[in-house]
């Protein structure tokens, strides 16, 4: 009998506007049990409004091997940015 | 080296040079400040240094539950006993927290519990001392916990995020820690003498085994070196010791209690605390298993863990029957 | 809602409410107190997490209501006084809450049962006509919530988990459950309060409770026992030997230091 839990990781909304935000991880059989350890363990000081569960087995992460290849592109493309681009002063609201 | 710690076989050179290319460009990164990330290459004397030395951290949160646990029950105030369940609850929170960050280097709860359970982890020797009085309870606030962080807070920035990601969440978590047990020792201080007779065989008590929670001294440190290289350790057991001697002795002195070293005294030049020697003997012997509660501790977890199998074993059985059919309808 | 608000009820006695608010205060202590001992002891680190959270629950609400039964009665006792400066026949909590843990399996389903009655007299008492006491009402109720979502979470598991763990609190269901004829089993104060419009109508907490946990031991795949009489009750001063053991430990420091502060 499997008596080792499965691993969940825990994302928390710290309050209503705010996006989930990772955490930290923790053991239960079930989402429900998931949920409550989660609210046990990580919103004890009032840190949370929402809490998502997720199965650690269920994340799909990239390879930092990879690393280069997905995020190093993306280096040069500086006119993606605002401060790429002069505009005198004397224009306004833009 | 650092490369000595590692075990590279002989033979092909190429994969030498290819290893030890990886290597200075982990070390790089290290320097960098840049953090190590679970996915990320490391070498495996770095993942294993870490396993055990976030395991270490992690049993001696969870065993830490069981001297202070030990007075919840006869806390003397309501207002004492919720903070002290709070507290302990920490300490199971950290364990947690720390297991986790463990996890992260590809190594089970249930593994390391095995360990713990099998005598082959440690922990911190602190916890092998019982508490006989409620004045133990401020005692270990005031000291244990003023040493633990002491120890912790460099480790806010170890190279290992999820390690240091568990110990800035620790760290601010803790800061009531201590000051509870300050305010014990307050209260006790300023009560009746034999509240203050309590507080002082406490004190007595808790602060040589609290000067050698920092570890042996650097002159005998075996894994110092390397670990301040990878930045996993920040300052040297020492440096550490040092100051928290520095900055308790003045808060034993507003109590009005007597720090239980006779050759204590101030270095002027210097500006420190000089101690005593530390009985380095009795330091080993606990960490052998010899200490006065090394048994009970064990035995104690032993019958949780043992206790909670058919627990653990039900709801996993529980999460098949009803889980399994649900992720399969997901899923279709 | 159970309790109305009509002015023209009668008022309780000083003595009366005092008795009343105990019953209460002592359950949530003694309850709290008992699941306190587990504290690093628990079959999961989580489970430790749990059930500290709940103990604190129970403890907060103790110290808020023997504060208030301080004051109503008016002699200078307060939160600490009533706690550890009282004896067994003394206390008013319902003998449930003062049984041992057991296994997990006990400590479980006492709290279920427990959970239940205190989820429903708290619902109701959020509308008494005394402010104080709806005030900390509409705070436990939410507790009291939590704890039943905990303990009828976990009753499910157990009881449908495995032969063992079925066993398990099947048995302790059965040992326990003739100390539910004291939640269920009005006596003259009660109706008294009810009628004064401060506690809820016994009737009434009697067929939720029952609904409530027939629902659980339903979903557990549990039978409910056949009833048990058992007319020594806890709210009547009447324990089990388990109270004096309990209180011998939770009371001895400030026994042992009259006086002191701590």
């Amino acid at each position: 009998m499997n008596e080792d839990w499965v691993l969940y990781e825990v994302f928390i909304r710290s309050r209503s506007g705010l996006e989930h935000k990772h955490v930290g991880s923790l053991h239960a059989a079930d989402a429900r049990m998931a949920i409550e350890h989660a609210r046990d363990t990580y919103t004890r000081r009032q840190e949370g409004v929402s809490i998502w569960v997720v199965r650690s087995s269920d994340i799909v992460a990239s390879d930092p091997a990879e690393a280069e290849e997905l995020f190093e592109p993306a280096r040069d493309k500086v006119y993606r940015h605002p401060t790429f681009y002069a505009i005198p002063e004397d224009v306004k609201n833009i | 080296m650092y490369t000595q710690a590692l075990d590279s076989p002989g033979g092909a050179a190429a994969a030498d040079a290819h290893e030890r290319e990886r290597l200075e460009r982990f070390q790089e990164r290290i320097d960098r400040d840049e953090k190590i990330e679970p996915k990320d290459w490391m070498p495996e004397a770095y993942r294993q240094t870490l396993i055990r030395q976030i395991a270490q951290h992690a049993h001696s949160e969870v065993v830490g539950m069981l001297p202070e646990g030990n007075w919840i029950t006869r806390a003397p105030s309501l207002r004492r006993k919720v903070v002290l369940i709070a507290k302990v609850q920490d300490e199971g929170g950290h364990g947690m927290y720390l297991y986790s960050a463990a996890e992260t280097l590809g190594v089970s709860r249930g593994e390391l519990i095995e360990q713990l359970l099998s005598g082959r982890a440690k922990y911190s020797s602190i916890f092998n001392y019982p508490t006989l009085t409620w004045a133990d309870i401020g005692a270990i606030g005031w000291l244990v916990d003023g040493a633990a962080i002491m120890n912790q807070i460099p480790l806010c920035r170890c190279s290992y995020g999820p390690y240091a990601r568990a110990m800035v969440r620790i760290c601010k978590e803790e800061s009531f820690h201590q000051r509870q047990g300050y305010e014990i020792m307050l209260t006790l201080s300023r009560g009746s003498a034999a509240q203050r007779a309590m507080a002082q065989d406490a004190l007595d008590r808790w602060w040589w085994p609290s000067l050698m929670m920092f570890g042996p001294s650097d002159a005998h440190s075996v894994h110092t070196a390397q670990s301040m290289r990878w930045k996993i350790k920040r300052f040297s057991n020492d440096e550490l010791r040092q100051k928290f001697i520095d900055v308790t002795v003045p808060q034993a002195e507003f109590l009005g209690l007597a720090v239980p070293d006779p050759d204590l005294r101030w270095d002027e030049s210097a500006q420190h605390y000089v101690p005593g020697p530390i009985d380095w003997s009795e330091f080993h012997a606990v960490l052998k298993g010899e200490g006065p509660c090394n048994r009970e501790r064990l035995e104690a977890r032993h019958a949780a863990h043992e206790a909670g199998r058919w627990v653990r074993e039900a709801a996993a059985a529980f999460a098949e029957k009803h889980q399994e059919p649900l992720r399969a309808a997901q899923a279709g | 809602m159970s309790v109305a608000s009509e002015s023209a009820r009668p008022a309780p006695s000083a003595e009366e409410r005092f008795e009343y608010v105990l019953r209460l205060a002592d359950t949530s202590l003694i309850a709290g107190q008992r699941l306190a001992e587990l504290l690093g002891h628990g079959p999961a680190l989580e489970e430790d997490l749990a059930l500290g959270n709940i103990s604190l629950d129970l403890i907060g609400q103790a110290r808020l209501l023997l504060a208030l039964a301080g004051r109503i009665e008016g002699r200078g006792r307060d939160e600490d006084a009533l706690a550890f400066l009282r004896d067994a026949p003394d206390f008013r909590n319902v003998a449930l809450a003062e049984q041992p843990n057991g296994d997990f399996g006990a400590t479980i389903v006492r709290q279920c049962l427990l959970d239940a009655w205190q989820l429903e007299s708290y619902e109701c008492l959020t509308g008494s006509t005394d402010r104080d006491l709806a005030d900390i009402a509409h705070k436990a109720v939410k507790e009291c919530r939590y704890h039943w979502r905990f303990s009828s979470g976990w009753l499910a598991r157990l009881g449908e988990g495995t032969e063992e763990s079925h066993a398990r609190v099947r048995a302790a269901l059965e040992s326990l459950w003739r100390f539910t004829d004291e939640l269920l089993t009005p006596d003259a104060l009660d109706a008294r309060m009810a009628v004064c419009g401060i506690g809820p109508a016994p009737a009434l907490i009697r067929e939720r409770w029952e609904t409530r946990v027939a629902a659980a031991l339903a979903q557990a795949k549990l039978e409910r026992p056949a009833h048990q009489h058992y007319p020594w009750h806890g709210k009547h001063g009447v324990h089990t030997e388990h109270l004096g053991h309990l209180l011998a430990e939770m009371q001895f420091v400030p026994r042992a230091y009259p006086g002191a502060t701590w």
